[in-house]
């Protein structure tokens, strides 16, 4: 990574190009004619005034942190901004196996986070025009949506799964392993059905988790991911580690073909890595797709200090799109702070688990 | 410190993610041990069945003989750990230092793996009544009274779920391999001592690599080795036992909550048995699924307590190192803190006494770790919350009881020793299907005859007997 480094000019251009963006964000989310009905209500509490006060990123501390609470249950519309008022909205949740899940309305912005994504992939092993299988939740979340839209955005057609997530959850708590084996064998069958029907599938989307069930399946059969045809493979959805994406390239995948890891989730759009090797002991280095969204690593005890590059800590995203606003969320993961490369002149976060201080309490990576 | 792989059947693999496993006292880093991941465990299964084959190979009767030799090289030899090497001093001070047992314990337990190891050709005679050990191997055979046998291996390996705390429980898969049946070990992320030494014991007795596989990790490591082994066994705590309750593919151990019961005809000389009483709460530090964690009387209860609380109650956290040595400390943060806030909670009912409360503060908290002080409750009657409870460490309650409505009320229970010379309520205790273990008479919770099976035979959990014809 080291050779890969931005220079000086290239930081302050992403920076500056960063701050224009925010102005321009700033002002829509919170002027009366187009603002969010949610802000424009929070704004009457604040002793600042967003529209005057917010000039550069670092201006954003005076919103504190955005709680994801907020986002639960509805009026729904009190997120769509009223200069998009008329346009069609969806509503992507996240959550939900109990309880109210949080919702965040989305209108355009998945289809550029993922045509923005797609611009990362290698076209030698995600082939333009190829079909994707979509191995990975179904109902109401962003991600079956948003990777369809990005196959049929390089050319090709999105063969999907049926995959509740909810239920594998209740399933874990509920114990019953005998259940969650049979439901990643349903899910594993519908994906070895798609890639033995003769559908040209090249690229597919898959979490950790369900890579590791299909290519066991196929292990088990004889075969490997490359004999079905798969080139390229997006993972995302849970954490990976190194360890996992090194084990996963040595042991079930061939030269020829590419995965490229991915972090992020319904508030934001998709952080991208280069595909892990081995020199760099197989590190996964994420990078935001500024200046729509940002991630930065900040310190354990004080959220308002950025950590040295290399050091732990937690994570905090902001997403700045004209559809949603979100200044400086906790995630509820931590990682390593990255320096900023050519490709990415802006920090990058390697190394993300889930945030120790959660860490025992949460069920992750159920698909 | 040293570097500590996992072993994919034998085959040294460092994987990019470790754990350090540091002294309790000092914060000395003992080890790095390699952490697996879940697929990992997952893709090295389809060689289960070559663990079995290899062992195959060699007759069983051998495989006694290997077993034996491994035990002593366990107790006396410098045997390869990781990158370096690991005398038998150097394993007791480890294995204390990361579990907060002390070192003469951890002796004790080694030279008891040991001896069930040599003595390995008995205990099999006696957990298949005395099988042709042949018959396993091949699946079937002639009884010597002419009658057709089979016995079929309901899995060609055996995974193993290990707890941290507890060295004992090794004794439990040590018959597996001279079963021909290969291991897959997940070993407690503060013990990773044992199952490492055990492997290079016996591979320099002449075991095959092969037969063997250590996985170190987090729970999805754990879950992948119970998801892929058609047979394991999991140590845990009551939610671990409830979860794999009737699942034939796992034989889940957690707490025994072992007691002593004191009939009626015996009780008015219960001072004679205040030295079974003690050892049997107090030896190994109480860790012990066998240790006794309540004493059932219907008379003479609160003098029991008083005089077991005598007994246990000024013993104090003693070094490591030091011969003598009770207690062992509780390595993980604010776990001693948490168990004593709970027994405190319980024993604000009017009906609990503390017994051991004169003999100072029974939570001792230092910089990196805790202890927790013997501790002795009188209960009134068996419905006190604490009266079935059960700790790590020496802990029991002294529950009055009348005599009839014990076996009613005391719930399940891994050894039960019941002094009594009452025929009547001997046979109850006989017929009673929630005691596992059962001694007649004044026998320590804790004193095993190896000969015996424990919750369940080992043997009957991998092989199953079936109907087997040749025309």
């Amino acid at each position: 990574m080291s050779d890969n480094r931005a220079t000086p000019e290239q930081i302050k251009a992403a920076k500056d190009k960063l701050d224009v963006h925010l102005r321009e964000v700033i002002a829509w989310h919170f002027s009366p004619e187009t603002g969010t009905p949610f802000w424009l209500e929070k704004a009457k509490s604040f002793k600042f005034d967003p529209l005057k006060d917010i000039k550069t990123y670092e201006d954003l501390k005076l919103f504190g942190h955005f709680e994801d609470e907020w986002l639960r249950g509805g009026p729904v519309r009190r997120w769509v901004p009223k200069g998009y008022a008329n346009k069609p909205w969806y509503v992507f949740e996240t959550g939900g196996t109990t309880g109210i899940p949080k919702s965040r309305v989305v209108m355009d912005d998945f289809r550029i986070d993922y045509e923005m994504f797609s611009h990362t992939l290698p076209d030698e092993y995600f082939p333009k025009g190829s079909n994707w299988l979509m191995l990975g939740p179904s109902g109401p979340r962003r991600l079956r949506l948003a990777v369809e839209h990005m196959a049929q955005y390089r050319g090709g057609i999105s063969f999907c799964v049926d995959l509740d997530p909810r239920w594998v959850i209740k399933i874990i708590k509920k114990g019953w392993m005998e259940h969650l084996k049979a439901y990643q064998d349903h899910v594993i069958d519908q994906a070895m059905t798609i890639l033995t029907a003769g559908h040209d599938v090249k690229c597919m989307f898959t979490t950790p988790k369900l890579l590791d069930a299909l290519a066991k399946r196929l292990e088990d059969q004889g075969k490997t991911l490359k004999d079905v045809g798969i080139t390229g493979i997006f993972c995302g959805g849970t954490e990976m580690t190194s360890q996992w994406i090194r084990f996963t390239i040595e042991e079930y995948m061939s030269p020829g073909m590419y995965i490229a890891p991915t972090y992020g989730n319904t508030l934001m759009g998709l952080a991208a890595a280069d595909m892990p090797v081995a020199k760099d002991g197989y590190k996964i280095a994420y990078y935001a797709p500024e200046p729509r969204a940002v991630v930065e690593v900040v310190d354990f005890d004080d959220y308002d200090k950025v950590v040295p590059y290399g050091s732990e800590g937690r994570v905090q995203l902001t997403t700045l799109t004209k559809e949603f606003f979100v200044p400086r969320f906790m995630e509820r993961d931590e990682g390593v702070r990255e320096l900023p490369t050519t490709k990415y002149p802006w920090d990058g976060v390697s190394g993300v688990k889930p945030f120790r201080e959660f860490a025992a309490t949460t069920t992750v990576g159920v698909y | 410190m040293i570097k500590i792989p996992i072993l994919r059947w034998g085959e040294p693999y460092h994987s990019l993610e470790s754990d350090k496993v540091v002294h309790f006292a000092t914060g000395e880093v003992m080890a790095e041990v390699s952490q697996a991941n879940g697929a990992l465990v997952s893709r090295d299964m389809r060689h289960a069945q070559r663990a079995r084959d290899v062992l195959r190979e060699i007759p069983i009767r051998d495989i006694l003989a290997k077993a034996k030799l491994a035990g002593e090289y366990y107790t006396s030899a410098d045997l390869p750990l990781g990158d370096g090497t690991q005398s038998p001093d150097q394993f007791v001070k480890m294995q204390s230092a990361t579990t907060g047992l002390p070192e003469h314990m951890c002796r004790f337990n080694m030279e008891k793996n040991q001896f069930v190891l040599a003595n390995m050709e008995k205990i099999l005679d006696a957990l298949t009544r005395g099988l042709d050990l042949e018959v396993l191997s091949r699946g079937h055979g002639i009884e010597s009274r002419g009658v057709p046998i089979s016995y079929q291996a309901q899995s060609p390996v055996l995974g193993l779920v290990l707890p941290s705390n507890s060295p004992g429980v090794h004794t439990l898969w040590l018959p597996i391999i001279p079963m021909q049946i290969g291991l897959v070990l997940k070993p407690g992320p503060q013990e990773p001592w044992t199952p490492y030494r055990m492997a290079a014991a016996f591979m320099k007795a002449g075991i095959p690599p092969q037969a063997i596989a250590i996985y170190p990790g987090a729970g999805e490591v754990g879950a992948a080795v119970l998801q892929h082994c058609p047979r394991s066994l999991i140590f845990g705590g009551t939610a671990t036992v409830e979860q794999y309750k009737g699942n034939p593919r796992v034989q889940a151990h957690g707490p025994g909550f072992s007691k002593i019961l004191l009939g009626d005809d015996v009780v008015d000389d219960w001072e004679k048995y205040i030295d079974i009483m003690v050892d049997s709460v107090f030896v190994n530090s109480g860790r012990g699924c066998i240790n006794c964690s309540g004493i059932w009387a219907s008379r003479h209860t609160e003098k029991i307590a008083e005089a077991l609380a005598a007994r246990m109650g000024p013993v104090e956290p003693l070094p490591p190192e030091h011969p003598k040595a009770g207690l062992a400390a509780f390595t993980v943060k604010n776990v001693a803190e948490s168990v004593w806030a709970m027994i405190e909670r319980d024993m604000k009912s009017p009906g609990t006494k503390h017994m051991t409360e004169k003999y100072g503060s029974r939570l001792v908290s230092m910089d990196r770790c805790s202890y927790l002080r013997p501790t002795v409750v009188h209960c009134d009657s068996p419905q006190e919350p604490i009266a079935k409870a059960e700790y790590m460490f020496p802990f029991c309650t002294v529950v009055k009881c009348p005599q009839d409505q014990m076996l009613s009320s005391m719930g399940p229970t891994l050894v039960c020793s019941a002094i009594t010379h009452d025929k009547k309520w001997q046979r109850q205790l006989i017929d009673a299907t929630h005691i596992d273990r059962l001694n007649l008479g004044p026998v320590p919770t804790i004193k095993l005859n190896w000969l015996q099976p424990h919750e369940g035979s080992i043997v009957d959990f991998l092989f199953r007997a079936r109907a087997y014809q040749e025309a």
